[in-house]
C-alpha cells in the first residue's frame, strides 16, 4: 500500500501524463466526464460518471478499415495503428467488474482485435466508492465498492489518496510515481471500507434481488403479461443502452468519402426498431419485443452464456437518464422474486 | 477462420454470373489470383460486401468438395441484392467468413437417408450439403429431394436439378410448383401437402428450408408421418452485422443464430422463444 496526500495529486497526474495518456473525471456543467489530463484538471469528486469508460476500449465510433475503389477494382486498407498505453483514473467497482462482462463478449473466440488491442494497453485504476447515490445496486450482483479492483486499487480518506497495485500493468504504473509515494498500512483504508459499507446499508434499493432471473429462466419470463405495461411508455431513444456500461450491440457502417470508403463501427441499440429489421421480414415488430430483449439479455441469456453473471453491475445510469422513468430495477420488480 | 482478423474481409471477384430465376442469381466468386476464397462446410455462410453499398450474410450454396471455386445463389430483395444484380463479371467485392455451425454431415449424417425439403430460394442453403452428401455418396444413403416454387420459372439451379441430380441414380428428386403453368407437366401444389403425399417413411433425416409458413406446415406434416423433431433440421436468418456472437442482433434467446446457428435442430428450435 502507498500513499500520496490530495493537494500533490497534480503533481501526480503530471507525472503519470509524462509517459502515459491520462483520463479522469472532470466536473463538467452537466456531471462529471472523462477527459484527457492537462495540466490545471481537477479530478471529480463526483463518483459516477456521465458515460461509463467503455468508450476508451469500445469507442461510440471507430473506423476499422479502408476501401479504395477503382472501376471494379478493390483494396481494403487495414487503418489501425499500434496504440500507446493509456491509463483510464478513478473507475468505481460497477464500472470495473463491466469490463468482464464486455471481455467474456469481446474476447471469446473469436477475439475482437479491436478491443483486444485497447484492453491490452489501458491501464484501470479504480477508486472506492464512497458517495454510492440512491440509483446505485452494484450490491445486488455481489459488487463491493469500497473493496475496487482494476489494475490498482485506490482510497480517499483523510486528506490522503492510497494506493495498491493488483497487476503487473499496475506495478508498473506504480514504479513511475514511486518517487512521490509513500509507503502506508491498512488501517485507514480499513476504516473507510467501514465507512462505505455503513452508507451501503442505508441505500434505498439494498434489498432488491436477482431472484427469478438468470440461466434457464426463459421460458418462465418470456410470455409474462408484465411485458406489455413495463414496454408500454418506451419511446425506444436507446438513452439506456448508450449509458449503460455493459450494453455492447453494435452496427457496422461503410461511409463514403473523397478518398474511398471508410468502414467503422458504431454503438447500436437493441431499443431500435431497425435492430433486427430484415428485407424478408422484422422478428421484433413493436416496442414490447425490443424492450423484452434488452432485459431478458441482462438478466437470462448473458447468464446462461456466461456461467451465470449478470450483465448488469447496478451503476444506476440506466435510472437517472430514462426519459420516461423506465430501468431494469422496476422490470426487476415487476418480473422477479421477493422484491416489493 | 482467420481468427485473429474475424472482421477483416478478403477481395473476391464476381468470375460467373448465372441468371437461375427472375428475381435470383448465382455468382461465382474467386480470388483475385483466382482461388477459392477460403474452405467451409455445407451450411455456413458468408459475408458479403459491396464496400459503400453494404454487406449481408449469405449462405455459401457450392458444396465444399468443389475445391474450384465458391457460389452464392442471391434473390433480389433489398438495396444491397439490388446493386449485386446490377453489377458484370469482373466486379469485385468482399468475402468474409466462413461463419456458423454446419450441418452435421460428418457426424448425424453420416450413414443416414436424408430428405430434403425446400421451398423457392431456400433451396439456395441446401444446395452446398445436397451436393455434398452427392458427392461422398458411400457415406449417406438414399437420398430425396422435394422442392417447389410458385411458378417453374422460380425454380432455382434448375439446370443443375434437370441434368445432375436427376440423372443421379442415389437421388430421387419431386418436384411441385403452387398453381398450373403452361409447359409443366410435373406435381402441381404446394411443398408442404406434396410431402404428406409422398409419404416417407421415417427412416431418414428431415432438412427443410424455405419461407417460415412453408417450414412450419412442412414440419407439421414430417410430424403427421411420424417423424420425431430430433430427426428435423432446418437453417435460420436473422440480420446480422458481424457473425461472430458479438453485435448482439441475430440472437433468438440466447442463442445466436451466426454462431450457435444458421443450422438447427426442432427439437432445438422448442427450447427457444418464438422469436423468428
Amino acid at each position: 500500500m502507498y500513499k500520496i496526500k490530495i493537494s500533490d495529486l497534480p503533481a501526480l497526474f503530471d507525472k503519470l501524463s509524462e509517459k502515459y495518456d491520462v483520463f479522469l473525471p472532470v466536473d463538467f456543467d452537466n456531471g462529471a466526464k472523462y477527459k484527457k489530463y492537462e495540466k490545471g484538471d481537477v479530478l471529480s469528486e463526483k463518483l459516477n460518471t456521465v458515460k461509463s469508460p467503455k468508450d476508451f476500449f469500445f469507442p461510440q465510433t471507430e473506423d476499422m478499415m479502408r476501401f479504395k475503389t477503382e472501376g471494379k477494382k478493390i483494396d481494403v486498407i487495414d487503418i489501425r495503428e499500434p496504440k500507446d498505453d493509456f491509463i483510464v483514473f478513478g473507475v468505481t467497482e460497477c464500472d470495473v467488474k463491466s469490463f468482464e462482462v464486455l471481455d467474456n463478449v469481446f474476447l471469446s473466440e473469436p477475439a475482437d482485435t479491436y478491443y483486444a488491442e485497447k484492453r491490452a494497453h489501458g491501464v484501470l485504476i479504480s477508486r472506492a466508492c464512497s458517495k454510492p447515490s440512491e440509483t446505485c445496486f452494484c450490491k445486488t450482483y455481489g459488487i463491493d465498492p469500497s473493496e475496487p479492483s482494476g489494475d490498482i486499487s485506490t482510497w480517499k480518506a483523510d486528506g490522503t489518496l492510497y494506493l495498491r497495485p493488483n497487476t503487473d500493468k499496475g506495478e508498473a504504473v506504480i514504479s513511475v510515481i514511486s518517487g512521490i509515494l509513500t509507503e502506508a498500512d491498512d488501517d485507514e483504508v480499513n476504516k473507510e471500507k467501514e465507512k462505505i459499507n455503513k452508507i451501503l446499508d442505508r441505500l434505498p434499493l439494498k434489498n432488491l434481488t436477482t431472484e427469478g432471473f438468470g440461466a434457464g429462466k426463459t421460458a418462465e419470463l418470456f410470455d409474462r403479461p408484465e411485458w406489455a405495461g413495463l414496454s408500454q411508455s418506451c419511446l425506444g431513444c436507446g438513452t439506456c443502452t448508450f449509458v449503460c456500461p455493459t450494453c455492447q450491440c453494435y452496427d457496422i457502417r461503410d461511409f463514403k468519402t473523397n478518398d474511398g470508403v471508410i468502414r467503422y463501427r458504431c454503438w447500436d441499440s437493441c431499443m431500435y426498431s431497425e435492430f433486427t429489421k430484415m428485407s424478408a421480414g422484422q422478428p421484433r415488430l413493436t416496442q414490447k419485443e425490443r424492450f423484452r430483449q434488452r432485459f431478458m439479455h441482462k438478466l437470462v441469456y448473458y447468464p446462461e452464456n456466461n456461467g451465470g453473471l449478470y450483465s448488469c453491475v447496478g451503476c444506476g445510469r440506466c435510472l437517472q437518464s430514462c426519459p420516461i422513468s423506465m430501468n431494469i430495477v422496476k422490470v426487476m420488480k415487476a418480473l422477479g422474486g421477493k422484491n416489493e | 477462420m482467420n481468427n485473429h482478423e474475424a472482421l477483416m474481409p478478403l477481395v473476391a471477384e464476381i468470375v460467373d454470373i448465372r441468371v437461375d430465376t427472375p428475381d435470383v442469381k448465382t455468382f461465382t466468386v474467386l480470388t483475385p489470383d483466382g482461388k477459392k476464397p477460403f474452405d467451409h462446410m455445407p451450411g455456413q455462410c458468408a459475408m458479403v460486401s459491396a464496400p459503400g453499398v453494404g454487406e449481408a450474410m449469405f449462405s455459401i450454396t457450392s458444396s465444399p468438395t468443389d475445391t474450384e471455386k465458391m457460389e452464392f445463389s442471391i434473390k433480389r430483395c433489398g438495396g444491397f441484392t439490388e446493386y449485386l444484380h446490377g453489377v458484370d463479371v469482373g466486379q469485385q467485392i468482399t468475402v468474409r467468413g466462413p461463419y456458423g455451425r454446419p450441418f452435421p454431415v460428418d457426424t448425424e449424417f453420416k450413414g443416414k437417408n436424408l430428405l430434403f425439403i425446400a421451398g423457392g430460394i431456400g433451396l439456395a442453403p441446401l444446395r452446398s450439403v445436397i451436393n455434398y452428401c452427392r458427392d461422398k455418396k458411400d457415406d449417406y444413403g438414399k437420398i430425396d429431394i422435394v422442392y417447389g416454387s410458385r411458378s417453374k420459372d422460380d425454380l432455382v439451379d434448375y439446370a443443375e436439378i434437370l441434368n445432375e441430380w436427376c440423372s443421379d441414380k442415389n437421388v430421387n428428386v419431386h418436384l411441385t410448383i403452387d398453381r398450373e403453368q403452361e409447359g409443366w407437366d410435373g406435381h402441381v401444389g404446394f411443398v408442404p401437402n406434396y410431402v404428406s403425399e409422398l409419404g416417407f417413411d421415417t427412416n431418414r433425416i428431415g432438412i427443410i428450408c424455405g419461407p417460415p409458413i412453408m417450414i412450419k406446415f412442412t414440419l407439421g406434416n414430417l410430424t403427421k408421418l411420424g417423424f420425431e423433431k430430433t430427426q428435423i433440421y432446418t437453417t435460420m436468418e436473422l440480420r446480422m452485422k458481424c457473425g461472430i456472437g458479438k453485435c448482439g442482433r441475430c440472437n433468438i434467446g440466447s442463442k445466436y443464430v451466426c454462431k450457435d446457428g444458421p443450422v438447427f435442430r426442432f427439437d432445438e428450435l422448442d427450447e427457444l422463444p418464438d422469436e423468428y
